[in-house]
């Protein structure tokens, strides 16, 4: 990697002012972030650690009866913090091995928004709202695309609000060497309503799939989905899979995730 | 014979791996580990294109820069030979193999994707990285040749310029048999038709490469440090035939080394360049690779693609085998390619049946990929694969049992000559069935199907034979077949004076627990404690000149050099104990570490002798000399053929095409074993690296462009534990080698040989049961492959 500088504030104030710097990156986990500068595939002057942070940290439960969780907060802690929304807990302690799981953050991989990465689907699929050092944005209006979200240029994810559903399930079918989903649907039922995102199959990044919820909303069961399909053209088609599999993986493993939805 | 952990020492103990203490508690020396006072580091600055004519490289700029101790390119190794191919195939008509140079650095040309184009010696290795960022390479690129069937296409672009094609050779094997073959695939009741292909693997052993050059002005010796497999064959072949190095000016040291799967058998360029460099710096010069640079610069493995077709009479017996297979060399070639898709695979062609007629036909071809060459297996897993999905395939069309039709053509007489030039010594298939139908539980698997069934999953039962020929090999015969090396192994026994041995040896071990079994054998022969032996491998300044490990040869081999060299230990050791006990030397036996004289109670211990041997002042000095070491060299008289046969017990999920493995049995015959839980262990390791190339390895080049699509672990899938099944592994088949001491004929192939077939004829097994009418899948047998295999049913 290229040199650079590293500094790890203690508030988000000062991270925010750090991040201000000509080139400053904010370093969350650095599961993806170090890789890619090992690669120096990225040259930023200087890195904020969002580590250090005590107001980015933590799971507790907001007024409205949502799950906060700090934006540094780690996929191991959510695993094992996150009992009082068991399908994000579970997502969470699936995502790469504990070595991963005890440095890479929630707001790190909601920043990052990999196609293929499980935390948007939860986070789109609750109807999360992110909040940033500026602003709150609902999920909806969060992921744009592929590695593309609302953030501007210097905004940290300091917290994500998690609605908690009547039940819910994140099932991922794991593409095979990565172990990133080829295809992974979170279900989330709530009283007014089923929400569906599905994660890893789309070209365009995590998206919800409206046929699936309105018909889940009616009926929440497996076969409510019958004869619903997607389109393949928006598909992604590589080695691991083609866009036809892909968009029949979506209805199989959405299938699954309202059977296990608890 | 006596169960597995009944003997507590010596030969058939599972006496623990004493290496792993070192391994297991981050105590092992790998080279990674040596620094030496000094270094500079190199980085190499590797092509990002597959196939292009090399204009410039600037390196001016570059060598300005800061901590750089010296910069090169393939200018600076004009003058140096190539990396040299230590197999010359002859092909059908007589002509030798066309054979380019492999420059250490490309020179005019760029060939693949991870070609060193120049190496930067700094401080530091990012320094020298930024450096390699400053170099300005001007490359015209060139379409980029992927496909081997576009390859030997009229009019393809030549990978080399100097060639005359891409074609390396074209091999028929044993081609006066063709006509025979022919009329009896005319004859024939039917006949079964099959294309595969043998996908292409990435070994990806743990430990990455690494070198370090060291060179000593005032002695001129050099030094290299690396990872290998074979520490005599790198000095042979960079010695002698790239740098020009005397032996006795040049050292080669291969520490504990972290896994090598036959990808560290190879000389490779960043070897010599470290050494080369070493001298021209001054300066000790270190390279490690990252996982990206292993991926496009480590030798891969495998890559066949074949037409096989066998030929059966009315009662169903095998008349007549041919194949067609286009072999993948890469761009250049690798130190044993040519042999792989040759010796190492036509041989086998026959596997465990008396098919009286086989015809090979082999085109290696170049290809603008990283070089091919043995991995794990080395062509007897391209043969076996084949042979046994045919058959399978044969089975299924004729509606036949696929066990009894393999039953029906078993070789059951030994010794057997093969009609592709190689003869068995001995074997028992039957026996191999027999013990596989009960550990696998055939008779249970109609239920397990039903249960499946339950649970809306088709299961299928996959078996099959292997057979492999280990122990490489007669040196005579391998030398008429064109091997540029023998292929002997040696031994050294030191006995020191209180006793206790160090034995130097020529195989290397790379996970295979060398120091555990290799003693294991000296302290049965003798009848002292295991603990008292230690083996010493891998520094060319302490070992006799051996050819190192692979091809399942290190105790079949070496292990029997270090028994002739115990022998002469012994009968010397006896000669003494015949003075000191006033006796005949050919009265004395020697049991449980004590010299006696036969039918007396006279007797002098192990140790009193060795003292006597390097203490000698009671001691018969004019008839032998004092000390007590030995030293032998072996060269087999055949190969050894490890056999067995394999089931594998698959679940699919129809509606995703996942695959899962619910059952693996092996039975193996491996002879005598001298530790069964290191044995089971090796087959275990196989087994994995088996099923990954059956359900998710497969290294992959986009055909346009020739860029690497599995450069990493985000793409190349390894297998990993909750991959796999608990095995069901058995060993207890043993026809002993016939013309080796110990009577071993090597495991650590076996599985790698044996799995992927059964794997694939398991998933063909459920789809069928799906009612699926599928003939073949393609490995990797993927998800996403099943289910489009299912779905187009
Ligand atoms: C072996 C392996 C397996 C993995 N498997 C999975 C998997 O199965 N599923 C999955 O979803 N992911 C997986 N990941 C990715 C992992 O979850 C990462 O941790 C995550 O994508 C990034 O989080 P991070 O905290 O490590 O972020 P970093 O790598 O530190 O940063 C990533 C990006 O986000 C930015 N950033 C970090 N924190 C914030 C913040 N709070 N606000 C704004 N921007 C921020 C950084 O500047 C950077 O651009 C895997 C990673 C590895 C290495």
């Amino acid at each position: 990697m290229y040199n650079f500088e590293f500094e790890k504030p203690s508030s988000i104030a000062d991270a925010v002012a750090a991040l201000g710097g000509d080139e400053a990156q904010a370093l969350g986990g650095g599961q993806t972030l170090i890789p890619t500068l090992k690669q120096r595939l990225a040259s930023p002057t200087t890195l904020v650690s969002l580590s250090n942070i005590p107001e980015m940290q933590g799971i507790c439960t907001g007024d409205d009866g949502a799950l906060c969780i700090g934006g540094a907060t780690t996929h191991g802690a959510v695993a094992s913090g996150a009992g009082a929304y068991p399908g994000l807990a579970a997502l969470a302690g699936h995502i790469g091995d504990p070595a991963v799981r005890n440095r890479g953050t929630i707001g790190g991989s909601l920043a990052n928004n990999d196609p293929s990465a499980c935390y948007p689907a939860a986070a789109l699929a609750s109807g999360a709202t992110l909040v940033t050092n500026t602003r709150e944005i609902a999920s909806d209006d969060y992921f744009v695309g592929m590695f593309e979200t609302a953030l501007e240029e210097g905004e940290i994810v300091t917290e994500v609000r998690f609605p908690i559903p009547q039940a819910s399930h994140y099932e991922k079918f794991v593409q095979p060497a990565s172990r990133f989903a080829l295809v992974g649907v979170m279900v989330a039922k709530f009283a007014d309503g089923v929400r569906v995102a599905i994660t890893g199959a789309s070209e365009e990044g995590v998206f919800r799939w409206a046929e699936a919820e309105t018909a889940l909303s009616v009926n929440f069961s497996p076969d409510a989905l019958d004869g619903l399909t997607l389109d393949a053209d928006n598909m992604i088609g590589d080695l691991h899979g083609s866009k036809e599999y892909r968009a029949h993986l979506c209805g199989v493993i959405a299938k699954r995730a309202v059977a296990k939805a608890a | 014979m006596p169960k597995d952990g009944e003997i507590k020492s010596g030969i058939g103990a599972s006496s623990k791996r004493r290496e792993d203490v070192r391994f297991l508690t981050g105590n092992g020396n790998y080279t990674d580990d040596i620094n030496i006072r000094g270094q500079a580091y190199v980085f190499f600055l590797r092509s990002d294109v597959a196939h292009g004519t090399l204009n410039s490289v600037d390196t001016s700029a570059a060598s300005a820069m800061p901590g750089v101790v010296q910069i090169f390119t393939g200018a600076d190794f004009e003058a140096v030979g190539g990396i040299p191919c230590g197999w010359e195939v002859t092909d059908k008509h007589g002509q030798p193999m066309q054979e380019p140079k492999h420059p250490v650095l490309a020179h005019g040309k760029v060939r693949h994707v991870g070609e060193p184009i120049a190496a930067v010696v700094a401080d530091s290795l990012e320094q020298a990285r930024d450096a390699a960022e400053a170099i300005e390479v001007d490359i015209s690129e060139l379409p980029a040749v992927i496909n081997m069937k576009d390859a030997f296409k009229e009019g393809a672009t030549k990978v080399h310029d100097d060639l005359t094609s891409n074609l390396c050779y074209d091999w028929g094997f044993v081609e006066e048999n063709k006509g025979a073959v022919e009329e009896a695939f005319k004859n024939a009741h039917h006949v079964t038709t099959l294309e595969l292909v043998n996908n292409r693997l990435v070994a990806n052993p743990m430990e990455p490469r690494v070198a370090i050059g060291d060179y000593a002005r005032s002695d001129e010796q050099h030094t290299l440090y690396t990872t290998s497999q074979n520490p005599h064959v790198i000095r042979l072949l960079m010695g002698a035939f790239v740098l020009g190095i005397p032996e006795h000016k040049l050292r080669v040291v291969a520490p504990d080394v972290g896994g090598g799967f036959g990808t560290k058998i190879f000389h490779y360029q960043e070897e010599a360049f470290c050494t080369f460099a070493a001298k021209a710096c001054n300066r000790p010069v270190k390279w490690t690779s990252s996982r990206s640079e292993a991926f496009m610069s480590d030798a891969h493995g495998r890559d066949h693609v074949t037409t096989i077709q066998l030929a059966l009479d009315k009662d169903n017996n095998f008349t007549a085998l041919r194949t067609d297979t286009l072999a993948n060399m890469g761009a250049y070639l690798s130190t044993f390619a040519s042999s792989v898709p040759t010796w190492l695979h036509g041989t086998l062609m026959a596997g465990n049946y008396k098919t009286p007629l086989i015809y090979v036909n082999v085109k290696a071809m170049f290809t603008n990929t990283v070089p091919v060459d043995a991995y794990r297996g080395a062509g007897r897993p391209e043969a076996t694969y084949q042979i046994e999905r045919v058959i399978d395939m044969a089975a299924r069309e004729l509606g036949a049992d696929p066990v009894a039709l393999r039953r029906q053509n078993y070789v059951t007489e030994f010794p057997y000559a093969t009609p592709v030039a190689v003869e068995y010594d001995t074997g028992d298939y039957h026996a191999t069935m027999d013990k596989l139908e009960e550990i696998a539980d055939f008779t249970g698997f109609e239920a397990r199907r039903k249960e499946s069934e339950a649970k809306g999953k088709w299961r299928g039962l996959g078996i099959n034979n292997y057979i492999e020929a280990c122990g490489i090999a007669p040196s005579n015969l391998v030398g008429q077949l064109g091997a540029r090396a023998g292929l002997y192994d040696a031994a050294t026994v030191r006995v020191n004076a209180t006793g206790s041995i160090s034995v130097m040896v020529g195989a290397h071990s790379h996970g295979q627990g060398h120091e555990t079994a290799f003693p294991q054998v000296v302290a049965d022969m003798i009848g002292i404690d295991e603990s008292q032996i230690d083996i010493v491998h891998g520094d060319t300044s302490k070992i006799p000149f051996g050819m190192g490990t692979y091809g399942s040869r290190s105790l079949a081999v070496c292990g029997s050099a270090m028994v002739r060299a115990t022998e002469k230990i012994i009968a010397k050791a006896k000669k003494i104990a015949a003075h000191l006990l006033e006796a005949s030397d050919t009265d004395i036996e020697l049991k449980d570490g004590m010299f006696s004289v036969a039918g007396t109670d006279k007797s002098v211990a192990w140790g009193d002798v060795t003292l006597a041997a390097y203490v000698p002042h009671n001691y018969p000095l004019e008839e032998i000399e004092p000390g007590l070491e030995e030293t032998a060299f072996y060269d087999p008289s055949n190969f050894t053929y490890p056999a067995g046969a394999y089931a594998c017990e698959v679940e699919v999920d129809p509606d995703t095409g996942k695959v899962t493995i619910e059952r693996f049995a092996a039975a193996d015959d491996f002879g005598n074993v001298i530790n069964p839980m290191i044995v089971s262990g090796q087959v275990h390791g196989g087994i994995a690296q088996g099923v990954g190339q059956a359900l998710l390895e497969g290294c992959s080049y986009d055909e346009e462009s020739g860029q690497l699509l599995t450069g990493s672990y985000m793409d190349y899938a390894m297998p990993r534990a909750d991959d796999l099944p608990f095995y069901s592994v058995d060993h207890s088949c043993q026809t002993p080698c016939t013309h080796n001491p110990l009577g071993v004929k090597g495991c650590g192939e076996a599985g790698a040989i044996g799995s992927p077939p059964s794997v694939v004829n398991a998933v063909i097994d459920a789809l069928n049961s799906g009612g699926k009418k599928v003939a073949h899948i393609d490995m990797p047998l993927t998800p996403d492959r099943v289910w489009n295999a299912i779905n187009n049913a």
